[in-house]
């Protein structure tokens, strides 16, 4: 067979989904970093964590071999790198729309406080996922997977997660 | 494998083993903690700090170049042979002695991970980049919890202001600088951790004051731990992390 091109690798990956949030592909998700191909048709992914003790990473780089295997590709390396450090900025908007219809709630724009311990935390307040009301409060600030936190809404009551924007 | 360089993998293990130390002591408090939100946040602490150790431990087995990855550091170790400040091992104690360290040590891992992120050593400086955005999140949520249980009720009140007189004199270690790292510091690969303390003091008091709590007066300071010189709890907790990994060696599941 020919060797794909980078932009076709990158498209199967597309079909690869976080295995805690399988609404999102590791590419929108930005754990794909690169994609390179060889002459003899050899793919090497780099990827990089979200969290530094995420447990998918794993179950990830393992789901990327196997979909390229698939393809047809005859030898797949994946590599991790932690530079740039992973930031939920890099979740494009047609991916926050699919998270937020999933009913997680997008992250914000992650910032760092001036302070450590700020009294009011900056940044804004998500919108409840199901019935989009404002008056929502944080319950935790850790969730059930190292990138959520919990959130319950005022309005219709609902407990929700939403992506910790980091 | 590379040059070995052992200066840098002794200071890799003292920035490491902090995190898997203080990490494993977190992660006791798994189906512990005192409400189900507490116990998933420090779980999830406990998580993100032994992926800090995992990077830098891995990085640590690189540099020294003798065929030991991370999970030899981690498993295969004694305790003479740990590099944590002696802070990271003391027991857990109550909750409020579990989030007063998460705020003391945390204060200082931000401005330490800052700092490293300026690091000459590529790999050091991308983990540095990397965990700093983690242990931002830390400090805030500890710090919030130091000053709701500070000013709180008396008896949450009376519980922290005993977890800070009794983890304080273990503060002073951390701003130590250890003066086999001298060429590194120089070097730019590595931070000099003295220069870290102004500006976490002057973070700790502003937490301490709105939690209507007291440092303590400058008292003696306890140390040993980045030269291999440990308390007895750290054998303890050794014994317990590592029993499986010894007892299966290389196993894998």
């Amino acid at each position: 067979m020919t060797a794909p091109t980078r932009a076709q690798v990158l498209d199967w990956l597309d079909d690869v989904k976080d295995p805690e949030v399988p609404v999102l592909s590791v590419v929108e998700l930005g754990v794909v970093r690169d994609a390179t191909v060889d002459a003899h048709g050899g793919v090497t992914v780099t990827i990089t964590p979200t969290y530094s003790g995420c447990p998918a990473m794993r179950v990830i780089e393992d789901a990327i071999r196997e979909a390229l295997e698939l393809h047809g590709v005859p030898q797949v390396q994946v590599r991790t790198t932690f530079t740039p450090a992973w930031t939920t900025d890099w979740i494009p908007e047609s991916a926050r729309a699919k998270l937020e219809a999933y009913g997680i709630a997008p992250p914000g724009r992650a910032h760092a406080d001036e302070e450590m311990v700020p009294l009011r935390r900056a940044g804004d307040s998500p919108r409840c996922p199901f019935c989009h009301s404002s008056r929502t409060a944080l319950r935790s600030a850790f969730g059930s997977t190292a990138c959520k936190a919990l959130w319950v809404c005022a309005e219709c009551t609902q407990p929700f997660e939403q992506f910790k924007a980091i | 494998m590379g040059t070995p360089n052992p200066a840098l993998a002794t200071a890799l293990l003292r920035i490491g083993d902090d995190r898997l130390v203080l990490g494993h002591r977190t992660s006791e408090w798994c189906g512990h903690a005192p409400i189900l939100e507490e116990d998933i946040a420090l779980a999830n602490v406990a998580l993100d700090l032994i992926g800090q150790a995992n990077m830098v431990l891995q990085h640590a087995g690189t540099v020294e170049a003798a065929g030991r990855d991370q999970d030899a550091l981690a498993f295969f170790r004694d305790a003479f042979a740990f590099r944590n400040a002696l802070l990271c091992e003391l027991p857990k104690g109550d909750f409020a002695v579990t989030i007063v360290r998460h705020f003391l040590h945390g204060a200082y891992s931000v401005l330490q991970w800052e700092a490293l992120s300026r690091s000459t050593d590529p790999t050091l400086a991308g983990i540095a980049a990397k965990a700093l955005k983690e242990s931002r999140y830390h400090v805030r949520h500890a710090g919030e919890w130091v000053i709701r249980l500070g000013d709180g009720t008396d008896e949450s009140h009376r519980r922290a202001q005993d977890a800070v007189d009794a983890l304080w004199p273990y503060t002073g270690e951390l701003f130590m600088q250890p003066a086999d790292e001298a060429t590194l510091v120089a070097d730019g690969v590595t931070a000099d951790v003295s220069h870290l303390e102004p500006e976490w003091r002057r973070q700790v008091d502003g937490v301490l004051q709105r939690a209507t709590l007291n440092a303590p007066v400058a008292a003696w300071m306890q140390r040993g731990g980045r030269d291999g010189k440990h308390t007895e709890h750290l054998g303890r907790l050794l014994a317990e992390m590592q029993v499986v990994a010894r007892a299966h060696p290389g196993a894998a599941w």
